[in-house]
């Protein structure tokens, strides 16, 4: 059994007959999939398209620019979270900012729900935990606060798959640090040591401070994450270009955020 | 699968075969070939149609996921030999070359239009960023759309 969110996944390999399931379950106009909740701790169902991100506040700022940065009008009014999540395409743009957030992948079957951190959930290029009798019903996070962003590399703005994508968050309140990465390693990367490197940082300056990083400290947070990428030579770039863009994107994602409050 | 659904306000029903997209129903049982079926992976935009209301891309619809929906496709904006605004401004602006991609082009200014009826440059960029037209008309196509908006036209 197959089941269909958005389409704009599922649909290409139809259409080009790369798939031929033998049953479809359309679970687009699932009222239950659509909900969205947030009180200091966000739930956002598996049926919220990307549009809805735009328009509404979703408890999440880089979640709100990736979600702008996904394919066009046409993509984003269909495509949902619960497929990019279901996917695991390395390239999703929500899965990096997922992975910063320590967001926690909701999975429900007729044996109850299961919660696995998005950490745990993919395993591969398009794999994941999930069973054949589970439905990935949602994510929750915890409100970061508004020192968050997202980045991605590509060769234009809209309709482009990423060669590279960064979302950094700072939670000033719980004094964490998370970055993650996309199309740069079989799955979403955390770069563990570029977030240690900056939260010994914040720790040091204070956490509720406006900071102004110095030059070697910004270049120091890119190389790290840099580092933690496991990039290789695709269609759409080299794994050398994937390093050296995620350390630009890294040493601007700081700076980015580090006055943000 | 017996495919039943309102196509541009007529109740239509259908024939859909398995795994065949709401483009393919469009065009090949209901004979409605505005549509444009070109990249099949929702890319150039050119099978753009309004579904409850929202532009998207016909041929990324599961035929059988658009059971009981609201379809608008380029042929609900002329009436009869009258042209829509929209339509009338593609035409004026000299925005159409092959006319390949003007259908798609035109659905979705006038969704962009009927949100948002005094769109910037980078508002219409924006909006039409779905929409590929392999002539590279651009510039004349942002000049219909500015033509279309300086018409008071809203959907």
């Amino acid at each position: 059994m197959t089941l269909l969110a958005g389409g704009t996944d599922l649909m290409v390999d139809l259409n080009f007959g790369r798939k031929r399931p033998e049953h479809v379950v359309a679970i687009d106009r699932v009222p239950e999939l659509a909900h969205l909740e947030r009180n200091g701790h966000v739930r956002m169902g598996a049926g919220v398209t990307y549009t809805r991100m735009l328009a509404e506040d979703v408890g999440s700022a880089a979640l709100r620019e990736a979600a702008r940065t996904v394919g066009s009008p046409q993509i984003r009014n269909v495509g949902t979270l619960g497929g990019n999540v279901a996917t695991s395409s390395p390239a999703g743009d929500t899965l990096p900012v997922l992975a910063a957030l320590d967001a926690v992948v909701v999975l429900r079957s007729k044996q109850g729900e299961r919660r696995v951190p998005f950490a745990h959930f993919m395993t591969g290029p398009k794999k994941n935990v999930r069973r054949a009798d589970e439905l990935v019903i949602g994510a929750e996070w915890d409100d970061a606060g508004p020192a968050q962003t997202f980045m991605k590399a590509g060769t234009r703005n809209a309709m482009v798959i990423a060669i590279a994508g960064l979302a950094l968050v700072v939670d000033r309140s719980r004094k964490r640090v998370g970055v993650g990465l996309g199309s740069c390693g079989p799955t979403i990367l955390r770069a563990s040591q570029a977030e240690g490197f900056a939260a010994a940082i914040f720790e040091a300056h204070g956490w509720d401070r406006h900071l102004t990083p110095s030059e070697a400290e910004l270049k120091e947070f890119g190389r790290l994450v840099a580092t933690a990428a496991r990039p290789i030579d695709d269609v759409r770039g080299t794994a050398a270009y994937r390093r050296h863009v995620l350390a630009v994107m890294g040493e601007r994602a700081l700076s980015r955020v580090w006055s943000m409050t | 699968m017996r495919l039943r659904l309102q196509v541009n306000g007529s109740q239509r029903e259908a024939e859909a075969r398995e795994h065949e997209s709401l483009l393919t129903v469009l065009r090949e049982r209901l004979g409605l070939w505005g549509s444009k079926n070109a990249c099949e992976q929702g890319e150039c935009g050119s099978c753009s149609v309004l579904i409850d209301g929202d532009l998207v891309c016909a041929c990324l619809v599961l035929a059988g996921a658009a059971q009981g929906r609201d379809v608008r496709t380029v042929e609900d904006l002329a009436a009869g030999e009258h042209l829509h605004p929209v339509q009338r401004a593609f035409v004026d602006a000299g925005a159409v070359q092959c006319g390949f991609c003007t259908p798609g082009f035109i659905v979705a200014t006038a969704a962009l239009l009927r949100d948002n009826p005094e769109p910037s440059d980078a508002e219409i960029r924006e909006a039409l960023s779905g929409n590929i037209c392999r002539c590279t008309g651009y510039g004349k196509i942002l000049e219909a759309v500015h033509r279309s908006a300086a018409q008071g036209y809203t959907s």
